[in-house]
């Protein structure tokens, strides 16, 4: 490894200190472009779209679209696309609104918010969203139907599944402790919340050390120390920076005077009860954790990676590319009933256009956070900055007042600029 | 790695010794077009075959049904004598076969440790895979076979054609193949790369281990291999020793498609 005695060094490139943080820079550049956002908005009412009311909505209105994105990542990378989402959280909605409402309590005669009819509801809801996620996927990858065309058919198809099923009407209410899923309804407290703030920042401290301290063994170069203590701090502050503000939107008074008449209590005089972390904001970070687990640490997102980058390639190194593309159509499907849950629960009820236009802010989200369409390229953490950019835009034109066309005009305008964007940053790195 | 052959590939032919590979009768038709028509062709440790002929005369074709990218419509394939069955390239492996592509066969978005290691993953206890380790093995051997390479993190589309032969070269050395398959294995390369991989077929053949070797290239042929084949339209011309023919006995195999009088190998 030490022979260079042949060959004229290296030439020493000047690394910034961005490079010498090892920060990924569109990470940074999306980042950056969220916090003019956020600045911007600000300006233009008064403050309040950075009021921790508005973020706290900001965030759980984001939930449903980036838990999607994060199983879009996958399916982009893999060099195809999936145009049905929207329709298959429909019919995951349908079913599990059929199943809490009327199956369980009716037929089964269980009665309403027994304990166990929400859990049953949502096996069922991620068992049909998997399967239709991964019949599609075998359409694509056994049958050879371009993804495109059987998504396209999945997006008329499942949705009017759902239409048929609940016979277009809308269904609620939901099930009590489902509703806890949907985010107002259903957060941890102050307290719960910090300890789950702390215990996010223990595992990164964990994870930052263990990374470095197996390049160590191996005797690979490693970033200076400075450069890790920078990256935890930024970590740390971000984390419980999150968490501060969501405990700072606090339960508005009337509604816990009512809390403790619920209880026989009278609530002591100038209470204030943050909301903390929704069980919703919880499942999308649980989400994110896993699939950037799986896509970085499982031989699973490795051939993912490989195929979107080489589809032969892969084949040739004895990939079963057929399979991983059913498995990939499966995991989007899966995702997409866990989407369901979040937004019928958040909504109070299913309701037949539930999930409408999804595919596009799902496609959205991964191609602005950096998932390129040409494949084998694509982060989460991306994709989910992604869908909180495109949340920020759209609330926070609708808190300025822009017309309604004219949102929708923006947003499609920053699709655009920012896949452009990413072309520009890309030729100018070198890379293809 | 220090396996010292006691007789050479040619001797071995002389005592009648089993073959590490025989192909026997192999045949595979596309759409009508037969691709590969009755071709028998057969490779001893330690011994260096080339494949010659045109473009589109099959030796591409015939070896991707020992590789496993292509499943043969008719023949026989025997490793040391027993029949195997090779329908994927997992099988291919299985059986110790490693190939280098002519395209590469490079995921270009990852970098060279995952990208020697891919389909064969290091894990650690946890099932999860182990990248450090990875790169620890892949800066091993690419300290063997090229000092120079030091772009470890980057993906391999930012290394230029004789790095990533070298990490091509590694997938196939790095898990022990007895058999290897070299589709080209020079194309993209220059002058000093190539002397780098023609060093490095010695080095393998010095080990007992034996190559097809598929070349446009007469001279490299007569360097490198022990034996010719020479295809024409899907058809076997011949096999000679290349001991025992001149570089226009094989041009004229391959153009004309005629087996010189003189050698009867």
């Amino acid at each position: 490894m030490s022979d260079t005695t042949s060959q004229p060094s290296l030439p020493k490139v000047e690394r910034n200190i961005f490079q010498q943080l090892e920060l990924d820079v569109r990470l940074l550049g999306m980042i950056g472009a969220f916090v003019l956002l956020c600045i911007g908005f600000s300006i233009f009412t008064d403050g309040r779209f950075l009021s921790p009311r508005n973020l706290f909505n900001l965030t759980i209105q984001t939930v449903s679209v980036a838990i999607m994105a994060t199983g879009m990542v996958f399916v982009i990378v893999m060099r195809h696309i999936d145009l049905s989402v929207g329709g298959v959280l429909a019919v995951c909605s349908a079913v599990m609104a059929l199943v809490q409402t009327r199956f369980l309590p009716e037929t089964l005669g269980l009665g309403f918010d027994h304990p166990l009819t929400w859990i049953i509801a949502i096996l069922v809801g991620l068992a049909v969203g998997t399967l239709v996620g991964g019949f599609q996927g075998w359409l694509v990858g056994y049958q050879g139907i371009p993804a495109f065309i059987v998504t396209l058919g999945g997006f008329l198809i499942w949705r009017n599944y759902g239409w048929m099923f609940t016979s277009g009407q809308t269904i609620g209410p939901l099930d009590a402790n489902f509703l806890k899923l949907g985010g107002v309804s259903g957060t941890m407290g102050e307290a719960l919340s910090w300890t789950i703030g702390i215990i996010a920042v223990a595992a990164a401290a964990w994870v930052i050390f263990n990374a470095r301290r197996g390049r160590i063994r191996h005797g690979f170069p490693a970033k200076p120390i400075w450069a890790e203590a920078t990256v935890m701090g930024l970590v740390t502050a971000a984390i419980l920076g999150f968490v501060w503000i969501l405990n700072s939107y606090n339960i508005p008074t009337r509604k816990l005077q009512r809390l403790y008449e619920a209880r026989g209590e009278t609530m002591p005089e100038g209470l204030e009860v943050g909301y903390g972390l929704p069980i919703s904001v919880l499942i999308l970070i649980v989400t994110a954790i896993v699939m950037t687990l799986v896509a970085r640490r499982t031989r699973l997102g490795r051939y993912i990676f490989a195929t979107g980058g080489n589809p032969d390639a892969a084949e040739l190194s004895g990939i079963n590319t057929r399979l991983l593309t059913v498995k990939v159509f499966a995991i989007m499907g899966f995702l997409c009933a866990l989407s369901a849950v979040v937004a019928s629960a958040r909504l109070q009820n299913h309701t037949n256009d539930i999930g409408t236009l999804d595919e596009l802010r799902v496609i959205a989200a991964a191609v602005i956070g950096g998932t390129a369409l040409a494949g084998g390229a694509g982060t989460i953490y991306g994709a989910i900055l992604g869908a909180l950019v495109m949340q920020s835009l759209q609330s926070g034109m609708a808190m300025v007042g822009v017309d309604a066309p004219i949102q929708n005009i923006v947003v499609g305008t920053v699709l655009v600029l920012a896949v452009w964007l990413d072309i520009q940053y890309r030729k100018r790195l070198g890379a293809k | 790695m220090t396996e010292v052959l006691a007789k050479s590939a040619k001797q071995r032919r002389a005592d009648g010794e089993t073959p590490l590979v025989e192909m026997k009768d192999m045949s595979i038709a596309f759409g009508g077009i037969k691709a590969v028509d009755h071709v028998s062709v057969d490779l001893y440790p330690g011994e260096v075959v080339g494949l010659l002929g045109h473009n589109g005369a099959g030796k591409s074709t015939l070896i991707k049904m020992l590789s496993g990218a292509y499943q043969k419509s008719g023949g026989e394939i025997r490793i040391n004598g027993t029949p195997v069955e090779i329908n994927s390239p997992r099988d291919a492996r299985a059986n110790n076969i490693e190939t280098i592509y002519q395209t590469l066969a490079l995921a270009d978005n990852l970098d060279a440790a995952s990208n020697l290691f891919l389909g064969r993953e290091l894990v650690n206890s946890m099932g999860l895979v182990d990248d450090a380790a990875m790169e620890a093995e892949c800066r091993k051997i690419m300290g063997r076979l090229n000092p120079n390479f030091q772009k470890f993190n980057e993906p391999v589309s930012a290394l230029s054609g004789g790095q990533r032969q070298s990490v091509a070269i590694a997938r196939a050395v790095y898990f022990n193949a007895r058999i290897l398959i070299m589709d080209e294995p020079t194309a993209a390369l220059g002058p000093h790369e190539t002397q780098m991989v023609a060093d490095l077929i010695k080095q393998l053949k010095a080990q007992g281990i034996g190559i097809f070797l598929i070349d446009h290239d007469v001279h490299a042929v007569m360097d490198l291999c022990d034996r010719a084949s020479v295809m024409k339209n899907g058809q076997l011309v011949g096999t000679v020793d290349v001991d025992d023919v001149t570089d226009d006995d094989l041009l004229s195999m391959i153009i004309l498609g005629k087996k010189p009088a003189s050698a009867a190998a």
